[in-house]
């Protein structure tokens, strides 16, 4: 007799049951841990374990065999469990001064540049920050345009613009500024010029969020109080751009500290980079133990100033939050 | 609401013919971009140790006139004169005024002290007169305590006198204020307008507030404009402004008022009877100005002004009947809406002498109200 009205109540009930269940997933406590615990997961599986794989190997030994290194454990007849660490590959890098001299020559690189995409990216992201709306859209499609691009593709169009029969030498020449073609290509400058290319959309891009967010009404105080612009662009407008700043240099230095395309296709055979080394120690000498050195002395050597700005950038958001 | 005790010298100075206006507005005119006037022709004069307020519903162009005088807006025509020198081209930074901004504007990266220290640095300044300055200031406005915190550390209230203490720390000769108080609940707000009238009168500048508040310019100022469409329509003392409105728009925005139309049918000096379709009646009623007969005029009357009665006066004039509609009950005071027989809710005001929670009115009562030949304005705009 009340068989429909069973069902009835029992598909309410089911539905109201799926309804709690969506609910406590996206409002709940397990909700917000899935959210979070994912990508976490992710980023253990797939970059904290391959980095204790790399330290794992740099402390092993080259050996003829595959995987071309000594193991780290072994039985040792059969009962003892031997642990080897051998630091050597540290101590070899420290013992040849190409590798010192590679290291500081990529943080030099990468400092140089950063500083050459601030300088150029600040008045860039400012001019796009104080645009009015529609241009605006524009002014940032046209940075984030070249990402349409492969990469590669974008640094292998260098090499047409800047080798001796390319553009920017023909053009040099055809207006008789020049007799004989500027070496552009495989230089430092070409290293440079790649770096400053590829990165600057990512030293523009935090700085003009940063800058746009701004308050203009500051500015109109500071007038009102007697500052005229230019120093309440330093006073004002820069200080409270520091983070924008940080995290723009961050976004440039670091990858740039470790970059190997550029320096391998732009570069000469004087721009000796970190990441050209790993590369050749890895795949033209073998040597996995000592690529690992180089790979995990590359790692510390990043995440020291990495560390040291973050400090810097918390405690300026400290002192601007609300 | 008791009224902050005043320096009576300084009350009458735009009384005094002879005496010269610290500051003129002639003929300024601001039309922005699109074709809008935000303020059209205005002209001002405000003297020396005046705490002026421009009143206004937002949008009226009395932020926009104030940003003017700051130099932040350039006005299209017109001059801006302080002390008989032409300002008017001066960037805000070379102007002796300084401006609290409705938002604060305070350095979100720099402590209450280098806030208020800020427009000092810039006049170069020694490092001990600075010190001296922003500390005198900081007492003046009570912040002592908070000097070395950041602006994202204080109240609302706190922020609102770092704002205060650092417009007032270069001693502009003008001060300006956009709506100082609009950010503040409302006990703060009644708290502040006192304090905020107690220190102009200690540092003795002039001030100009901007504010939509009328009760606050009320209660602030020696004198207010009221602005509508970015001009102005009157500008008198709060009581000159409330007691003899120019026209309906100004009785009607400052306090509640009561208007009845008509048309006059006897002009003797400066009484004047007005035959009133809207009281079913005839309004007597003084007028300052002569008035032919036939002029169509209104009539504003304050709802205190009116008052309930059991029966029509005698003389069969000042009088209207209704039917009580709603009943406001405020503790001292209570206002009765009632509609009268020819469809207008007129607003009465009656004071609870007696201690009782039930009026002698209550609603649906018919009613007289009535009131004397003194007590309304006659407005022809």
């Amino acid at each position: 007799m009340s068989g429909p009205e069973v069902t009835a109540t029992g598909s309410t009930r089911l539905r109201r049951g799926i309804d709690r269940g969506v609910k406590s997933l996206t409002q709940g406590r397990l909700g917000r841990a899935l959210v979070i615990a994912l990508p976490y997961a992710w980023l253990l599986l797939f970059l904290l374990v391959p980095v204790f794989i790399v330290i794992k190997i740099s402390l092993a030994e080259m050996a003829l065999a595959s995987p071309p290194y000594s193991p780290m454990l072994q039985w040792l007849e059969g009962r003892t469990l031997a642990l080897r660490v051998h630091l050597g590959n540290y101590a070899f890098l420290w013992q040849d001064p190409l590798y010192l001299a590679a290291y500081l020559n990529s943080l030099k690189v990468a400092a140089v540049s950063t500083i050459i995409c601030l300088l150029i990216g600040y008045p860039m992201a400012y001019g796009i920050a104080r645009a009015s709306p529609s241009w605006r859209i524009v002014l940032l499609m046209m940075i984030i345009l070249p990402f349409w691009t492969s990469f590669l593709i974008r640094v292998y169009a260098w090499i047409g613009l800047l080798q001796n029969n390319g553009l920017f030498n023909n053009l040099l020449m055809g207006l008789g500024l020049i007799d004989q073609p500027l070496p552009l290509l495989h230089s430092n400058f070409a290293v440079y010029l790649g770096i400053v290319y590829s990165y600057l959309p990512f030293m523009v891009l935090p700085l003009y969020a940063t800058l746009v967010r701004q308050d203009l009404t500051l500015l109109e105080a500071a007038a009102d109080l007697g500052c005229p612009p230019w120093k309440s662009f330093l006073t004002i407008t820069l200080p409270l751009s520091l983070p924008g700043v940080i995290a723009g240099s961050l976004l440039v230095f670091i990858p740039a500290v470790g970059e190997f395309v550029i320096p391998d296709l732009l570069g000469g055979p004087d721009s000796l980079m970190i990441g050209k080394i790993l590369w050749n120690e890895f795949f033209s000498n073998r040597d996995w133990p000592v690529a690992s050195a180089v790979a995990v002395a590359m790692l510390v050597v990043i995440v020291i100033p990495l560390l040291l700005l973050q400090r810097i950038g918390e405690r300026q958001t400290a002192g601007e939050s609300r | 609401m008791p009224q902050p005790k005043r320096d009576p010298a300084a009350l009458d100075a735009w009384q005094d013919p002879s005496a010269r206006p610290f500051l003129e507005i002639r003929n300024v005119t601001k039309v922005f971009d699109g074709g809008t006037y935000a303020v059209d022709d205005v002209s001002l004069s405000i003297f020396k140790g005046e705490f002026f307020s421009l009143l206004g519903a937002s949008g009226c162009g009395k932020s926009t006139l104030l940003r003017v005088l700051a130099g932040l807006e350039r006005p299209s025509h017109g001059r801006v004169l302080i002390e008989g020198e032409d300002i008017t081209e001066l960037p805000p930074y070379e102007r002796p005024v300084n401006m609290m901004f409705q938002s604060y504007a305070l350095f979100p990266h720099m402590t209450v002290e280098q806030n208020v220290a800020f427009g000092l640095k810039q006049e170069r300044l020694g490092r001990g007169e600075i010190r001296e300055r922003v500390a005198e200031m900081l007492e003046l406005v009570r912040m002592t305590e908070f000097a070395r915190r950041k602006p994202d550390q204080l109240s609302g209230g706190q922020r609102q006198r770092v704002a205060l203490a650092r417009s007032l720390a270069k001693h502009p000769k003008l001060l300006l204020l956009d709506e100082p108080l609009g950010a503040l609940d409302r006990k703060l707000r009644e708290r502040t307008q006192f304090e905020l009238v107690n220190i102009q009168e200690r540092v003795g500048t002039t001030f100009i507030m901007v504010t939509h508040d009328q009760e606050e310019a009320m209660t602030m100022s020696t004198r207010l404009a009221v602005m509508d469409a970015g001009r102005i329509l009157q500008v008198g003392t709060p009581g000159e402004i409330y007691e003899y409105p120019g026209s309906r728009f100004v009785a009607e925005f400052i306090g509640a008022a009561n208007v009845f139309e008509g048309r006059v049918v006897e002009a003797q000096d400066e009484l004047l009877v007005i035959q009133s379709d809207a009281t079913g009646g005839e309004i007597a009623m003084y007028h300052a100005q002569p008035l032919t007969v036939g002029t169509p005029v209104s009539v504003a009357l304050r709802p205190e002004k009116l008052r309930v009665v059991e029966a029509p006066p005698a003389d069969g004039r000042n009088w209207v009947r209704g039917r009580v509609r709603e009943i406001g009950y405020l503790g001292d005071v209570s206002i009765y809406h009632v509609a009268t027989e020819q469809g207008q809710t007129v607003q009465v005001q009656v004071t609870n002498r007696a201690r009782r929670t039930a009026g002698p009115l209550t609603w649906d009562d018919t009613v007289c109200l009535a009131w004397d030949t003194e007590a309304g304005v006659v407005l022809t705009a």
